[in-house]
């Protein structure tokens, strides 16, 4: 239930950031609209934990900052390794464990990779993620585990301890 | 005021107009599939985030900097979506990655 209510206040936010139109009329359609298509999603069963990540809503802002800084770094070092003359690349491939405990936990570390320059997860097989980097530094850098472990504390459930296992 | 926040925005759509081309420059630059790909993140994060915080300066508290922050949220998502696709379809047709170190 609260899923659905979810799904409905933030498609209702959407709609409304996104109309500008705020006409009696309008307001009605959009309200239409939000109620019609959180039915269909519930009638096909798919408003759930994963589709309306409530429980990570918290701790999003602090993560987004974080890969906000590391995104801003990679591009400074692979844009320098671009520009600069001569071969300034040492390409790396790595398996990587993806400690994270759900599917969408796993997904948003390997898009995390993805997404910061010189690392992009070619492959996720059953827990390990291949990563390709632009640099060996880069694979190493990888396999310290920093974001693998920031991934897990974000999807920790609310009020949980904090958890230190072991990487390996 | 205006002035400062006109030059921070001018700056912002420059840097990433910038990095858009270093990215492009990038792509001709790599040796292979894969390494190119890297370089066009470069095009996809960095430019992209940069041009778009400009243009929210220029827009400022509208509702037109609420439409610029949906489209940067939503290409943050879609975009590694898509890299990864194209390196797995390519990786699984068989082009192989040319490599200094294979781990896997």
């Amino acid at each position: 239930m609260r899923y659905l209510l979810g799904l409905i206040i933030g498609a209702a936010t959407l709609w409304l950031l996104l109309s500008g139109v705020y006409k009696p009329i309008v307001l009605g359609l959009g309200g239409f609209s939000v109620l019609f298509c959180a039915y269909v999603c519930h009638r096909m069963g798919i408003v759930d934990r994963e589709s309306v990540p409530l429980h990570l809503l918290a701790r999003v802002p602090l993560y987004a900052l974080w890969l906000g800084g590391e995104i801003a770094k990679s591009n400074w070092d692979v844009a320098k390794r671009i520009v600069l003359p001569g071969r300034r690349i040492s390409p790396t491939i790595v398996r990587l464990r993806a400690h994270q405990s759900s599917e969408l936990g796993q997904a948003v570390f390997a898009n995390s990779i993805t997404l910061t320059p010189g690392t992009v997860t070619v492959a996720l097989r059953s827990g390990d993620a291949i990563v390709h980097a632009i640099t060996a530094d880069n694979a190493t850098d990888m396999e310290g585990g920093d974001m693998d472990q920031r991934v897990r504390r974000l999807e920790r459930p609310f009020g949980a301890p904090a958890r230190r296992e072991a990487s390996q | 005021m205006n002035a400062l926040i006109d030059t921070a925005s001018w700056i912002l759509l420059a840097g990433g107009a910038l990095l858009s081309v270093i990215g492009g420059i990038g792509m001709l630059r790599m040796p292979d599939f894969y390494t190119r790909m890297h370089a066009a993140s470069v095009t996809d994060t960095g430019g992209m985030i940069l041009m778009l915080a400009g243009l929210m300066l220029q827009a400022g508290l509208t509702l037109v900097t609420a439409k610029l922050v949906f489209v940067m949220l939503f290409l943050l998502i879609t975009s590694p979506t898509a890299t990864h696709a194209l390196a797995r379809a390519a990786l699984e047709d068989g082009i192989e990655p040319q490599v200094d170190h294979d781990k896997r």
